[in-house]
């Protein structure tokens, strides 16, 4: 039962593979095909070979810059409330509030043993951009961010952070202005200036190898976590819980537990308002790609899509920005298809009602985009076993607008009475 | 069949660039500002002499394009372009240059009822298209296309930019079908005052391949298309210069037509000048002012 080694690096992965299955790949334009090969290189000397000592880098710069190892915490409100054991990571306590800073700092140190000199990036809600802005500064690389009009607006600390880490923000006119107009506009710069240009990208999507790269950054989560809860709980969990955008914290959570066959893996998605999609208006009032997508090709990967029956992107909808993407990693795709990762959605009210529990049982207030996991811990708990670890992937003070905006519409069960505020 | 070696039988849209050298290809995205608006300026186009034509199929996301055709994708999205109207609108089509389509990848996977290339290929083929140009679909990935494109008779085109060389440009040379669409810079399309050096090196990279080459992504006026012939390109590819007479136009506006027919004109004028020109580089080349359009 309480097997404390760590599991072995998966040396028979066939890392230089451009698929999952039937997922992935590299559909982008021809001008970026050298650039991808390039990074394929670099994937494999620096990170998988650690040539230079740079995962040795990369491991002393996210301890000392960065705040790792995060805690393994036991959730003591919850797991009564529940009547089993939960254990958060908490991924909050991570350098820039979010796990975002794994992979930003690694891009970015990786990119600067490639010799590139100028880092671009895109970002929705802020946080990927805010990180990468900080490992720019850190790195003392010229850092770029393309950003949906309307999330520079609705998101304006973000803004203002990137703009106190030196870097530029650029804001993307087109569309409907958020997360996939800046990725299509980041693209279009990689294009440009791919010759000395890194491309930070924000999770585990976009061409072969981004998602390899960013889920190996990202799987310090799951070794750290692997490691704690076989210290702190005796054994490995029954279930791990993570939200699910794009991928890269749920896969951060998954990885070094996916070859455990005893642990369940549950990716939550948001369910927004409705899990149907508006085919004539091409919209989709969730973000539930992995629950209810189809395959397509978006953004460089095969992939499970938001999409009408014609092969239009849809507009997806969160409450939670940092979910609100209609493509999702094309590894969690086929973990899905091959039964190993179980799609579930949360609600906007379910996620909202979750983000005032943790705050006020736990004294934690968690990012919109966790409280996704923790709505599904309370919707689910019956079925996740006696011991759940449940990833916090991001503090919530950069939604406590949205929030108070959004809980003053609705009546929530959770949330606590909002007359002190005045209104 | 398409001409897989140089040397096997040549495809439409190959014949259709040796025969009256140099080449003119222009490009306008299918239902700017309305499908009806499409059908004429195709026919202008193709009055103009151009001896390709490209229509753009719209997609949401179009990751290779820069704002002129972006714009013009929206225009024809919310114009209510769907892939069965503009199979309908080359149904329709009569022109004596044959049609290429250019669209993303998705579109061509979606269009039946499981993602597959295939329903896209046959349909493609029944209207009387003559090849498929796909901006997000490297060499690396197009095998399924290939294959049914070889199947139907039409050429699959692949891009090769200047990022492009060494044993990636030998693999995509041997797979061209049709043209070598050489990309003239870095970046997106889009409409520009100068021809780029990139242009100059591609072409140069290029000279050994017996396959025909045309340089597109920045063209947009005759001075332009002469000097890249003169540099040794085999056609030119013109579509946001074009787009952008559209899109001063706006709907229903029969000048438009005119304006782009007499655009290629200049276009293909300007072509011939190059060819002309041999291989000099001999400056104070032949002043040949174009009226500009209302």
């Amino acid at each position: 039962m309480s097997e404390t080694e760590s599991n072995p690096p998966a040396e028979d992965e066939p890392n230089r593979e451009r698929t999952f299955g039937d997922y992935g790949g590299q559909y982008v334009p021809e001008a970026l095909m050298p650039a991808l090969q390039e990074l394929e290189d670099a994937y494999q000397r620096y990170v998988l070979d650690n040539e230079d000592g740079f995962m040795d880098e990369f491991r002393e710069r996210m301890r000392d810059f960065g705040g790792r190892p995060t805690p393994l915490q036991r959730a003591d409100r919850l797991s009564e409330r529940y009547d089993r054991e939960i254990y958060l990571k908490r991924e909050d306590l991570v350098h820039g509030g979010a796990h975002k800073l794994n992979n930003a700092l690694g891009q970015v140190l990786l990119a600067k043993y490639m010799g590139k000199e100028r880092i671009i990036a895109e970002t929705g809600a802020g946080q990927h951009g805010t990180a990468t802005a900080m490992a720019a500064a850190h790195l003392d690389m010229p850092c770029e961010i393309y950003m949906g009009r309307t999330d520079v607006n609705r998101q304006r600390p973000n803004v203002y952070r990137m703009r106190m880490n030196g870097a530029e923000v650029n804001p993307v006119d087109a569309g409907s202005g958020t997360l996939k107009e800046a990725i299509n506009e980041t693209m279009r710069d990689w294009a440009t200036t791919v010759e000395r240009t890194h491309y930070v990208i924000g999770s585990i999507v976009g061409p072969h190898p981004f998602p390899r790269l960013v889920r190996d950054f990202q799987s310090v989560i799951s070794a750290e976590a692997r490691k704690q809860v076989q210290e702190q709980a005796g054994r490995l969990p029954d279930s791990v819980v993570a939200c699910a955008g794009g991928g890269s914290n749920t896969m951060g959570a998954f990885h070094e537990f996916v070859p455990d066959s005893s642990v369940d893996l549950y990716a939550v998605e948001a369910g927004g308002s409705s899990l149907e999609i508006d085919q004539d208006e091409g919209l989709a009032p969730n973000s539930a790609t992995l629950s209810t997508g189809t395959d397509g090709v978006l953004h460089g990967a095969m992939t499970k899509l938001l999409q009408t029956a014609d092969g239009q992107i849809v507009e997806s909808h969160s409450v939670s920005a940092g979910l609100d993407y209609a493509g999702v990693g094309p590894e969690l795709s086929h973990l899905v298809d091959t039964g190993r990762v179980t799609p579930a959605s949360v609600d906007d009210d379910a996620a909202l009602n979750a983000f005032h529990r943790l705050s006020n049982l736990e004294g934690i207030i968690p990012a919109l985009e966790s409280s996704h996991a923790l709505g599904f811990l309370e919707e689910a708990h019956e079925e996740l076993g006696d011991l759940v670890v449940v990833n916090v992937s991001g503090r919530g003070d950069k939604d406590l607008e949205t929030v108070l905006e959004e809980t003053e519409k609705r009546d929530l069960d959770a949330a606590p009475d909002v007359e002190v505020f005045g209104t | 069949m398409t001409g897989e070696q140089t040397g096997a039988i040549e495809s439409d849209t190959e014949a259709a660039i040796r025969e009256d050298h140099p080449a003119l290809i222009t490009y306008i995205t299918a239902g700017d500002p309305s499908l009806e608006d499409t059908k004429e300026y195709v026919e202008a186009l193709d009055r103009g002499g151009s001896d390709l034509i490209e229509l753009g199929l719209p997609f949401s996301e179009p990751i290779a394009e820069g704002p002129t055709i972006q714009a013009a994708i929206n225009r024809a999205l919310d114009a209510g372009t769907t892939p069965a109207r503009f199979f309908e609108l080359v149904d329709e089509l009569e022109t004596d240059a044959p049609l290429l389509v250019m669209t993303y990848y998705n579109m061509i996977l979606q269009y039946g009822s499981e993602p597959d290339v295939r329903p896209f290929v046959e349909r493609a083929a029944d209207a009387g298209l003559s090849g498929i140009i796909v901006p997000d679909l490297p060499a690396e990935e197009a095998d399924p296309l290939r294959d049914a494109c070889d199947d139907h008779g039409l050429d699959l085109v692949f891009i090769v930019a200047p990022t492009t060389a060494g044993e990636r440009l030998n693999r995509i040379m041997s797979q061209v079908s049709g043209f070598a669409y050489v990309q003239a810079r870095l970046g997106t399309t889009g409409a520009r005052a100068d021809v780029s050096n990139a242009t100059h090196d591609s072409l140069t990279r290029l000279s050994a391949y017996d396959v025909p080459k045309a340089v597109g992504f920045g063209v947009s006026e005759g001075d332009h298309a002469a000097e890249i012939i003169d540099a040794g390109a085999d056609g030119v590819i013109v579509g946001s210069a074009l787009v952008d007479i559209i899109a001063e136009h706006g709907t229903g506006d029969a000048p438009a037509a005119a304006a782009l027919e007499s655009k290629a004109r200049e276009l293909k004028r300007g072509a011939r000048r190059g060819g002309e020109q041999g291989n000099g580089h001999e400056q104070g080349r032949e002043e040949a002012p174009e009226p500009e359009q209302p």
